[in-house]
């Protein structure tokens, strides 16, 4: 019996009718994707997207080139020189972030003291060549005075939580 | 200047017919660059994406920039291939691609070469379209793209004898060979069309219908059936080795059997340029817009069919075409021609 009915649903192509009425379903409900250049997923305030030295206020650099976040980054992506400056505070001299070995694990924002380095929420920065993703400092300064707003809401908001 | 034009001579015959293959070339390929962006939208919608909608409104200009993409794209042609032969493929597989449209009638007198015996036209060019996948594999140089060519081959010779007995079926009851004959014996309102009339024998032609779809998505190496490119196995088949302009040729031409599948449909079995009704509303649109939507619904078919069904094993596809439609076909066949014999007392 079971046969015969299998028989005569492959014969009338039951199967494949019950598939089209699905699809068809499924065709018109509302589309499940994001328009994505123009419409974007919310982020949250930990996303750790491309880097950010960020300033204080006054516009004085925070970061003090104490190396922590070169001496803990896994992919050992950072690379620091310090001198004292003019003022006698201690400043970098040079500082480097390898975008391409980036891992993006947070750990530099993590050992900061100063909240210097941060992991900011762009997510869309690709180049054409391999060369732009190797940051340096004034990258770095360009990148937290272009995103400090969002930096700044998003320490906030995430600070009860630390 | 008029004498150019006038198809009383040799030289303008030549001259008008020439433009009329042009222009029927471009409209082809500019409504298959269309239809190309609705299979993907159909496909998107049905798993509810988006689809393509950046290029332009609706991403309506899509396959244009696919076009260009492929054009600018560098041709690598991999060491240790049939250079020739590897070149003459693609070419092949487009060329008789469009050849077959020649003996397609799109309107009342709309047709570039009307053939008597149009509909085995069609059945010979369309099977001369398997060469370039077999040509294109085997020059290749390479085991996907041969194992691909193998299998490939083997289901389009397959799934062309259930295609020619169903056109046998579609040529007993029209009695003639030619497509513009078989479309005006087709004529007033669906209750006439081949798959669709009011009469017993509507019970066979109905499901030649379904079996020439289902067998024209095998011919065609379209999902369920597409073996000769899954790409689980076979990365892509017969067209590993092709890029650029090579693959666009091969593509084209895949669409355009495609679409010249949705027309036989068209033409066969739903009444081709002639309107549901014979009367007033219906008739105001043109007999080839009506050829053309009914080419859109058949194509929106294949499209869904490519969204819902998951891909046949290759022992399953052969036990269908073999072992299945050939029987069923055969039947048909001597059925239709005891209609045709006993029931209309002609033949």
């Amino acid at each position: 019996m079971n046969r015969v009915l299998q028989f005569i649903r492959s014969l009338f192509l039951i199967e494949f009718i019950k598939a089209f009425g699905l699809g068809l379903r499924y065709f018109f409900k509302a589309k499940a994707t994001l328009n994505y250049p123009f419409e974007k997923g919310p982020l949250s305030p930990r996303f750790r997207g491309e880097h950010a030295l960020r300033r204080y206020p006054n516009g004085e650099e925070r970061c003090i080139a104490c190396k922590l976040c070169e001496a803990v980054c896994p992919a050992q992506a950072i690379t620091i020189e310090a001198e004292p400056r003019d003022d006698g505070s201690r400043r970098t001299t040079r500082y480097d972030i390898d975008m391409t070995k980036c891992i993006f694990c947070g750990l530099c924002e993590e050992a900061c003291p100063v909240d210097a380095i941060v992991e900011g929420p762009n997510f869309e920065y690709a180049t054409e060549t391999r060369e732009e993703l190797f940051y340096d400092k004034q990258k770095l300064l360009d990148n937290g005075d272009r995103w400090e707003r969002e930096i700044a809401k998003n320490l906030e908001l995430d600070a009860p939580y630390r | 200047m008029e004498f150019l034009f006038d198809t009383a001579t040799p030289l303008g015959w030549f001259i008008v017919k020439t433009l009329v293959i042009l222009g029927f070339v471009v409209v082809l390929l500019i409504s298959l660059a269309f239809l190309l962006l609705a299979d993907r939208k159909i496909w998107a919608a049905v798993q509810m994406r988006r689809g393509p909608n950046v290029v332009g409104a609706f991403g309506l200009l899509q396959s244009f920039a696919d076009f260009l993409k492929f054009v600018l794209k560098e041709a690598v042609i991999p060491a240790g291939v049939d250079k020739p032969i590897y070149a003459l493929a693609p070419v092949l597989t487009l060329v008789t691609a469009f050849i077959v449209w020649a003996a397609i009638p799109v309107a009342p007198g709309w047709v570039i070469a009307d053939l008597n015996v149009g509909i085995l036209y069609v059945l010979a060019i369309s099977s001369l379209g398997v060469y370039g996948v077999i040509l294109g594999g085997w020059a290749s140089n390479s085991k996907y793209a041969f194992l691909g060519a193998l299998r490939s081959a083997a289901q389009m010779v397959s799934y062309e004898i259930p295609i020619g007995l169903v056109f046998v079926t579609v040529i007993l009851l029209s009695g003639s060979l030619n497509l513009t004959v078989i479309v005006e014996a087709q004529a007033g309102g669906f209750w006439h069309w081949n798959a669709l009339a009011l009469s017993p024998i509507t019970l066979v032609m109905f499901p030649m219908m379904v079996i020439f779809f289902i067998a024209a998505l095998a011919e065609t190496n379209r999902p369920p059936f597409d073996l000769p490119e899954a790409e689980a196995e076979l990365v892509a088949g017969y067209q590993v080795e092709y890029s650029s302009t090579f693959y666009l040729l091969f593509m084209i031409g895949e669409y355009l059997n495609i679409v010249l599948m949705c027309a036989m449909i068209a033409i066969l079995f739903l009444g081709g340029w002639h309107a549901p009704f014979d009367f007033a509303p219906f008739t105001w649109i043109p007999p080839v817009l009506w050829l053309a939507i009914k080419i859109g619904f058949a194509f929106f078919m294949f499209a869904m069919v490519k969204a819902l069904v998951p891909r046949y094993r290759y022992d399953q596809l052969m036990r269908l075409g073999w072992k299945v439609f050939l029987p069923l076909c055969l039947g048909a066949v001597v059925l239709v021609a005891a209609w045709v014999t006993f029931a209309q007392g002609g033949g």
